[in-house]
């Protein structure tokens, strides 16, 4: 049951196959038996996930039928929850806990998911393999030696080892679908506005997006239902109408125009993930879609512009972090210079310390047009390239990551680890939705596949990856020690 | 050497919107410690801003009301630096695309000339904290209840010459975001506050001098108080032999002297860049309009209207309309007497010195605008002399009674009974033989004194028109 999609286990729970109660247990149960090896899960919220599980049969009883009620839920711990710890994965916030809910835990609570708790992260987002983490690295369920991908790690491995039936995650450069990737699920990151910000814990407001963590695009769908929408209290938040995401899920994709971009298929790329992506795509041609090889000629450029204006926002975001109103603070500070200087040193991470500082720099008196500036016109040269380039094609179809997951502890040069996002990074730039599927395995670990679409065409991008899954078992598959029964 | 001061003024003026500039908690003045502060304002994680339109609605306005061309599309920026006061560690400010471009006002100066000055800009921007230093025991408190309240900060072309135009320039500026509603601009109270940027240069001379910056300034004399230290400070330095040091420095009004605060060298990089949590804010000739719609008329174009609808002098005109309040005082005042001139005289004599006195806002004054107009019709209408009125008006202050009450219950009403003149007259005569021969010998000044001995017997009470004809006949 636990391995069941969210649209299979609400069939189940409207069928009363099994209670949200008794399948809330399940997953508790899961979580309790293997979070001692994975570290997905900083808290538990046992007591009241049940409460909320009861609640939700009760209505269920009195016959509502929302699609996610009772559906054991995960959010990563950035978003920010009313009474129950909310960390970041940072020492700073240790013991914050937040007064208010996050407009995405409210729509989950609003649509009678269930909370099993909040998962492990890299700290303050910063980080693509989980391992910046104050409460340690998460491991990949399918290769526990293996890090999961981060920033959103603790979802990505917390679904691919079913404690949970979906799980949410934020994406600033590659933080959803990287780890989807890395751990054989599926992820979407929303275009930029599509989902609020609002108790989402800033990394860069530029950049950041909240999306879905789950087992299936048709998942997928079904919780950027709940998760999408103005609001009123993110002014970037899009004013753009929110669609019932399943409705084009089963269109055909006879005469879909595929684009393949040249540079995310060029040097760098491990043969056997190669390999596993243009396997995908024959499926695709199989279905009647045509691949045209395409340009996205900046794409080289938007690391390096990512890595300016992510830190520069980020030095200011984290600034509220001064030891005053909540969070860690030093003991015993001679005066504020001093408190403020221990409890930003003692508090932060090594990485978090780091990107304060570039971002710093890059926004210095004399360095902001060498840098800031010029960052921005990459970005707008990202942008039009993609513009361009949905010209001439309806989607984009590329690999998530040059590589499988990797070792812990395998990278630790700052900017080898950075590259690690090239072809996430530059659909953050440009705003874009973007979504990793699995698409294969090579040596045994999963391989993603990123499509990416145009600004607010998510249901198309959620049609052509549903249709990839109906013909393909990938999304299926689970590491041996972590099947069910296992 | 001859000197002459550049000086340009950065003005902050608190915008009285109901609520703060990017969180909806109340914007209320004096309200207990930390009361008025959510989540935003205390910078919780994940919290987000959402600009007021009621304070872009007033930014507007103001560059409206001063001729200034408003930015189509302004955005803000954040400003780093660490201060507990200041939650998020950065202040939202507009930096390239202020929403009030360049404008101007006019100042009257004492010769009753006029100047021009240039306004740069006005930029919307959100107020810090408090830090409270005393009673903490060695630590400071910190009261967010100011955090996010919108200001605006109105800077001026370097175009001031001396303390009495930025004295001019700051009340200007003080009765037309009044008269606009937009703030109270009271400088005690922080809800205006001035900066000033002062340098000297030899006179003619067209290159500027090293400047400096006076903070802490918080009254209209202290303002010409400060730049007047500054300017003298700056030309002491320069006639020894020194050179002025580009630094800020605070005013100290009770010692009259500033003293460093700090240095360029030490001054922050803000970092500015714009703030990603908040979309350029744009707007159209439609909304501008719309506003534009709303203008009250303002101080310069009243007081030309006083001067040719009332036929006042432009010295009147302009002391009536250094307030929107003195302004709808004033004209109420003269519509319901019907004698403008006697308005304006009562209003900035007798009206003004009793304020002074009691230093009183027009608001708090016991005699409100009706009342007073009552009083001048009993004059015009002979039942009081001009004289008794101001009996009366004093008794006003007092007694808040109706006009005529007044009047008839303390016996002041005029006797006009021709009788009762009459035996005044000759009781005058009588008395005052010597003063009535050289009358009759054809000295008219005398006359006034004879009258004025009516007067007093009367007690002021009796009519001097009749007094003066009936003597005049009595004497013939």
């Amino acid at each position: 049951m636990i391995e069941k999609t969210v649209a299979e286990l609400s069939g189940s729970l409207s069928r009363g196959d099994i209670s949200s109660v008794e399948l809330t247990q399940a997953y508790l149960d899961r979580i309790n038996q293997y979070n001692s090896t994975l570290n997905a899960f900083v808290t538990v919220c046992e007591e009241s996930a049940l409460t909320q599980a009861a609640q939700a049969d009760t209505a269920r009883a009195d016959g509502l039928t929302s699609p996610l009620l009772g559906i054991p839920l995960a959010h990563k711990d950035i978003f920010c929850t009313s009474g129950i710890k909310t960390s970041c994965g940072s020492k700073m916030l240790h013991n914050f806990i937040a007064p208010y809910d996050a407009t995405v835990v409210s729509r989950f609570n609003d649509a009678g998911a269930v909370m099993l708790g909040k998962t492990n992260m890299d700290e303050f987002a910063m980080g693509s393999s989980n391992e910046t983490s104050y409460f340690g690295p998460v491991k990949n369920p399918w290769d526990t030696d293996r890090v999961p991908g981060g920033s959103s790690g603790g979802s990505a491995a917390a679904i691919a080892a079913d404690l949970c039936a979906m799980a949410t995650g934020t994406d600033t450069g590659g933080s959803i679908r990287q780890p989807a990737a890395f751990c054989g699920i599926t992820g979407l990151k929303p275009s930029y506005g599509r989902i609020s910000r609002w108790g989402m814990i800033a990394f860069a407001s530029s950049l950041d997006q909240a999306g879905p963590i789950c087992k299936s695009a048709e998942d997928a769908a079904l919780m950027l239902n709940a998760m999408a929408g103005l609001d009123t209290k993110d002014s970037t938040c899009a004013d753009v109408p929110v669609e019932d995401y399943t409705a084009d899920l089963n269109n055909s994709l006879q005469g879909l125009r595929i684009g393949i971009p040249r540079q995310h298929f060029a040097e760098g790329l491990s043969p056997e993930v190669e390999q596993a992506v243009r396997e995908a795509l024959g499926v695709y041609e199989k279905l009647g879609a045509q691949l045209i090889d395409i340009d996205l000629p900046n794409n080289h450029l938007s690391v390096s512009a990512y890595y300016v204006v992510a830190p520069a926002e980020a030095s200011a975001n984290l600034s509220r972090f001064d030891g005053v109103r909540y969070g860690y603070r030093c003991d015993n500070p001679v005066d504020l210079e001093d408190m403020y200087k221990r409890s930003r040193s003692e508090g932060f991470g090594d990485e978090v310390k780091r990107r304060i500082m570039v971002g710093t720099y890059a926004l210095s008196a004399g360095f902001y047009d060498a840098y800031y500036r010029k960052a921005q016109k990459i970005r707008r040269l990202i942008k039009q390239d993609f513009n361009a380039a949905f010209q001439q094609v309806d989607i984009i179809i590329g690999p998530t990551s040059p590589h499988t997951a990797f070792t812990l502890g395998a990278k630790t040069d700052p900017v080898a680890m950075y590259l690690e996002d090239i072809y996430t990074i530059a659909v953050n730039l440009a705003g874009l939705p973007g979504m990793s599927v699995p698409a294969g395995l090579a040596d045994g670990l999963p391989v993603g596949m990123h499509l990416v679409a145009s600004d607010f065409a998510e249901s198309l991008l959620l049609n052509v990856a549903h249709q990839f899954q109906l013909n393909t078992d990938w999304h299926r598959l689970r590491a041996t020690a972590f099947e069910e029964g296992h | 050497m001859e000197w002459e001061a550049v000086i340009g003024l950065e003005v902050h003026v608190s915008l009285s919107t109901n609520t703060k500039l990017f969180s909806g908690t109340a914007s209320i003045f004096g309200a207990e410690p930390n009361t008025e502060a959510n989540i935003f304002d205390l910078a919780m994680p994940g919290t987000l801003p959402v600009l007021n339109k009621e304070a872009l609605r007033m930014a507007v306005k103001f560059g409206l009301a001063i001729d200034a061309e408003i930015g189509k599309r302004s955005v803000f920026d954040r400003k780093n630096y660490f201060y507990p006061d200041l939650p998020k560690g950065y202040q939202v400010t507009q930096l390239d695309f202020p929403t009030v471009g360049k404008g101007s006002l006019t100042i009257s100066l004492e010769d009753g000339s006029e100047r021009h000055i240039g306004v740069t800009r006005a930029h919307i921007e959100e107020n810090a904290g408090k830090s409270l230093h005393e009673d903490f025991h060695g630590m400071s408190g910190i009261d967010l209840n100011r955090s996010g309240e919108p200001l605006l900060e109105i800077v001026s072309e370097p175009e001031i010459r001396n303390a009495k135009e930025a004295v001019a320039y700051l009340k200007k500026l003080h009765a037309i975001v009044r008269y606009l509603d937009i703030s109270d601009a009271i400088m005690a109270q922080g809800s205006m506050r001035c900066d000033v940027n002062v340098s000297i240069r030899s006179k003619g001379s067209t290159e500027l001098g090293t400047r400096t910056e006076l903070k802490n300034i918080n009254s209209f004399r202290f303002v010409e108080k400060a730049i007047n230290s500054e300017i003298q400070r700056q030309q002491d330095v320069l006639e020894d032999g020194g050179t002025v040091i580009q630094e800020t420095r605070r005013y100290d009004a009770e010692r009259d002297t500033s003293s460093p605060m700090r240095s360029k060298e030490f001054a922050n990089d803000y970092r500015y860049f714009p703030e990603p949590d908040l979309l350029p804010v744009e707007i159209d000739d439609t909304y501008i309009e719309a506003i534009r719609a709303t203008l009250p008329e303002l101080p310069d174009a009243k007081s030309a209207r006083f001067v040719s609808e009332y036929g006042l002098s432009d010295y009147d005109a302009g002391v009536l309309t250094a307030t929107r309040e003195m302004a709808e005082y004033f004209e109420t005042v003269a519509r319901s007497s019907g004698d403008a001139k006697m308005a304006a005289n009562w209003v900035t004599g007798d009206l003004q010195a009793a304020l002074n006195k009691n230093n009183w806002d027009l608001a708090e004054s016991p005699i409100q605008a009706e009342r007073l107009a009552r009083l001048i019709q009993r004059i015009k209408d002979d039942t009081i002399s001009g004289k008794i009125g101001k009996t009366v008006f004093e008794a006003m202050l007092e007694d808040g009674s109706d006009v005529d009450q007044i009047i008839e219950s303390r016996g002041l009403k005029q006797v006009t009974d021709s009788g009762a003149i009459e035996s005044l007259v000759d009781e005058v005569i009588t008395n005052h033989p010597e003063q009535v021969q050289q009358f009759r010998d054809g000295k008219e000044a005398v006359l006034g004194f004879l009258v004025g001995q009516a007067m007093k017997l009367s007690q002021g009470k009796a009519n001097p028109g009749q007094v003066n004809q009936l003597l005049r006949e009595k004497m013939q």
